[in-house]
């Protein structure tokens, strides 16, 4: 059942790309325990707004955590403390009163903060058009039932089909890297027999743009798979190193 | 001026085949020398944009988001229909038509109907070939289930997230063409204008979101991709950022607005909670599959659900309509729904919920098929609620979900400004007066793959188009109305916050033309709305600066259109005298309760003209015949 509380929020705000940061305190009272973590923001920002203050300024869209737009740092943890959730589905209630809540932009050299919380994650579209897809023009395609799939491959690919590019696993990530977000990229059309013609060049040429973009390697940490929405698994790691070293050894492309 | 369909004259099954032959072709060589502006990203914009770079077009597109990944597409859950047969339970390209217009109440065009049907076929080879993971069968077969109004199983789906997978596949052929340099893409982009030379969409104003600076684009074809307007009733299931301003001020430069009346309303929401809420979480109607809809038999009856014994539970929907039990249509559950809570037998903290009891299911086929099927809808549900759906019935009620009007369009597409394009939700047709659960998806695709990529061709083949670019004078027009609008909003300063005028505009919509609609409500309404518009324009406070990434100026220019356009709403409503679908007016209504159509007076497409700011919108209507099925009345008994 729903109850209030009442917390401090420690914000960063930042007015653009090159300016220089800093924390700010608000007071959030009387929150429901039943908002979402971003309906609570929405009422600091209604009391900011009437005071002639700046509102706080947050990426957010669906709301219904799949559209992967949202996303911040609380409390040192991306998406916050729930395991498998958006931001935009973090309840309240998993708050205590009177605690203290740190809110930071994802912080990486690939995503630079447009303002306060609000980052720029082109860097991910840039990687997939370096080959995230099937080359495949429209009209004409095979009926979709004379390549069978297997249904256990079909959910694997799914598996890894369902990241949303929010970007949490990069913010998480030590070295910020994107390996989690590519291989997950990689394993969903790999694993398909439609994508498979291509994989080593997506590999090797994904790998390129991701290295360009200034994303870091992967070093084992599992981060990015701690605080991952949707339960993305760091094996998609491994089957994107598997689909580089092939197409590094095995196959013409370079 | 008559509303001209364009529909091409033969036999319904060859109106398409012999349209497409019939269309001017443009030369491959010469495709290059043209320019298309495409506005939105969702499955119709994205999967347009592609298609036409693919053609050898050039193409500028336009999103709002971060990303096009975002668009609003990618929330859809239940699936895609495709009238595939693969199941051989009967479906065929007649069945999906006849089901179509039927669901539609016969409000929508039969050509583009059946065109919709014939082409569902081809969009499920082409998500196949881009990848999109559909689930499938033990012998790696595609699968299929049986989805709201449906007797047959012909929807494709992923997961829970079918919108998702469909959305990524038209964005990673968008993605392959922009690396390949045929279209630009320019995200964080805000439309604000539709700028017209000799009559004819050229070009767009947009605001760029994260600077502030207005910009000028020019083309010979715009096409808007930009979803609906249901967030006009502030708590909906739309995604915050949707919203009617790209079309509305289409409709300002002389695009007629059809069916603005028409917006559905999906019975299967998480029930609204408390008053800070922001939005209502969409549960997939595929529940209703397994699910069984069920109330307390007496009224104001609080016991907790599991205290409730069977005889005491009324399955209303079971009982009223045996052959379809949970699987009516969308109107015809969302009204039940509303009338059980009427009469005081609405369930939870605010009476106003039912029962979406998946119980049986559980003991029938075991918690972990259902958690197979339905386990990431169970997660949300219990994330969103706190309450643990495999072990009490959910609560759901009906929310605004999904907008059957939009801008008139014509068979090729087009609106009624020459060379302005409107696809998928934006535009007016196909869904009729309601709309299928799984069709909104095959809607937005079929649109972009296969209808526009050949439509717009014969639009430039035989259109005679001046060099327009962005120093032409009608720029400078739209780009002064544009500034103008920003910088009235940022000078008011008042003392109410944009977020407070949304919220009251929503609930005298919700009120007075949601669900069920009457005469004196609709009339209230009408008072209503100009009041608030003009105490907006009074008393908004928009804080920030111009040149600035600044979302409440975003939000605030939203809602000012959305203060216009829920009067032609409420006017589109009135005017209509009769129930038909989604559009439930109390004086018309069946001994039972159901909607009661006049054929006779109002087998027609409103479509409604701007004519000047403040001044009453003049009605077109463009009759609707229907040659191959007989009007009947819908019945689901």
């Amino acid at each position: 059942m729903s109850k209030t509380i009442n917390l401090t929020l420690k914000v960063w705000r930042q007015k653009g790309t090159g300016d220089k940061g800093h924390m700010e305190i608000y007071e959030a009272r009387e929150i429901s325990t039943d908002m979402s973590f971003l309906e609570m923001l929405d009422g600091v920002n209604n009391k900011l707004t009437l005071e002639g203050k700046d509102p706080i300024a947050f990426d957010h869209d669906c709301r219904e955590g799949i559209c992967g737009m949202c996303g911040a740092v609380i409390n040192g943890i991306a998406h916050g403390p729930q395991k498998e959730t958006t931001l935009c589905q973090l309840h309240m209630r998993h708050f205590k009163d009177g605690d203290t809540v740190v809110i930071e932009p994802w912080r990486a050299k690939a995503f630079k903060v447009i303002k306060d919380l609000v980052v720029d994650r082109s860097a991910f579209d840039k990687i997939i058009q370096a080959g995230g897809y099937v080359s495949v023009n429209t009209g004409g395609a095979p009926d979709g039932n004379t390549i069978p799939v297997p249904q256990k491959t079909a959910e694997l690919a799914m598996d890894a089909a369902a990241c949303i590019g929010c970007g949490a696993c990069v913010a998480a990530c030590p070295n910020a890297s994107a390996m989690l977000f590519v291989g997950a990229k990689i394993s969903h059309l790999a694993l398909l027999p439609q994508g498979r013609p291509e994989a080593a060049q997506r590999a090797l040429s994904m790998l390129r743009k991701m290295d360009e973009l200034g994303f870091g390697n992967c070093s084992n940490e599992t981060e990015c798979e701690q605080v991952c929405p949707k339960a993305i698994s760091i094996t998609n790691i491994a089957r994107f190193n598997q689909e580089f070293l092939k197409a590094g050894l095995l196959s013409p492309e370079t | 001026m008559p509303l001209d369909s364009q529909v091409p004259e033969g036999p319904l099954q060859q109106k398409w085949d012999r349209h497409r032959f019939e269309l001017k072709l443009v030369n491959p060589a010469n495709k290059r020398k043209y320019e298309i502006i495409v506005v939105g990203t969702g499955l119709a914009g994205a999967s347009a944009s592609a298609t036409l770079a693919e053609l050898g077009y050039h193409v500028k597109t336009f999103c709002i988001q971060d990303s096009p990944r975002r668009a609003h597409s990618i929330a859809a859950q239940g699936g895609i229909n495709a009238a595939k047969n693969y199941q051989g339970d009967g479906d065929s390209i007649w069945r999906l038509f006849y089901d179509t217009i039927k669901g539609g109440d016969f409000r929508s065009r039969e050509a583009n109907v059946y065109r919709l049907a014939q082409v569902s076929v081809e969009i499920i080879d082409q998500c196949v070939a881009q990848g999109v993971p559909f689930a499938r069968d033990y012998g790696g077969l595609l699968a299929n289930r049986s989805f709201g109004g449906a007797q047959v199983s012909r929807t494709f789906y992923a997961r829970g997230q079918t919108g998702q997978q469909l959305l990524l596949g038209a964005y990673s052929a968008l993605m392959r063409q922009i690396g390949m340099g045929q279209v630009r893409m320019f995200p964080r982009r805000e439309m604000l204008d539709l700028v017209l030379v000799d009559g004819c969409a050229r070009g767009i104003v947009v605001r760029n979101l994260i600077t502030g600076a207005i910009e000028s684009h020019s083309a010979h074809a715009v096409v808007l991709a930009t979803g609906g307007y249901g967030n006009a009733y502030f708590l909906s299931t739309n995604g915050m950022n949707s919203n009617v301003s790209a079309i509305w001020r289409a409709y300002k430069q002389g695009a007629f607005f059809a069916h603005p009346s028409f917006v559905q309303i999906h019975p299967t929401c998480i029930p609204v909670h408390g008053d800070y809420q922001s939005k209502l979480t969409l549960m997939s109607e595929s529940l209703r599959n397994d699910g069984r809809v069920w109330v307390p038999k007496k009224a104001g009856d609080t016991r907790p659900p599991e205290e409730i014994p069977e005889s005491e539970r009324d399955y209303y929907l079971e009982e009223k309509y045996p052959s379809f039990g949970n699987l009516v249509p969308r109107d015809v559950a969302s009204r039940n729904a509303k009338q059980q809570c009427d009469q005081g037998k609405g369930v939870g903290p605010t009476g106003y919920a039912v029962y979406l009891d998946l119980r049986d299911a559980i003991r029938r086929d075991g918690v972990d098929a259902i958690r197979k099927k339905y386990g990431n809808l169970f997660q949300m549900y219990e994330r969103i609620t706190d309450d643990n759906p495999y072990k009490t019935p959910m609560m759901i009620y009906p929310a605004i979900h999904y907008t059957m009007g939009g801008l008139w369009v014509d068979y090729n597409l087009m609106s009624t400004i020459p060379g302005l394009f409107v696809l998928g939700e934006a535009n007016f047709s196909d869904h009729g007066a309601n709309r299928l659960g799984a069709s909104a998806l095959m809607q937005g695709l079929a649109d972009g793959y296969f209808i526009i990529p050949y439509t717009i061709g014969g639009y430039l083949a035989s259109a005679t188009l001046n060099p327009v670019d962005e120093h032409h004078t009608a720029f400078g027009e739209s780009v002064k109305r544009a500034n103008d609008i920003t910088e009235k909003l940022l000078s008011i300063k008042g003392k109410r916050t944009v977020s407070d005028f949304h919220r009251e505009l929503g609930h005298i919509l919700w009120e007075h033309c949601g669900m069920s609609r009457n005469e004196s409500g609709m009339r209230k309404a009408k008072e209503l709305i100009p009041a608030l518009r003009e105490a907006f324009w009074k008393d908004v406070n928009v804080p920030g600066a111009s040149a600035d990434f600044n979302q409440s100026l975003e939000r605030a220019g939203r809602v000012a259109d959305f203060l216009e356009f829920a009067e032609l709403l409420v006017e589109d409503a009135l005017s209509r005298k009769e129930s038909c679908g989604c559009h439930f007016n109390e004086i018309y209504q069946t001994a039972d309760h159901e909607a009661l159509r006049d054929d006779e007076a109002c087998c027609y497409v409103a479509a409604w003209e701007f004519t000047g700011q403040g001044e009453a919108p003049r009605l077109h209507k463009e009759p609707l015949t229907f040659e191959n099925v007989g009007l009947t009345q819908r019945s689901y008994k």
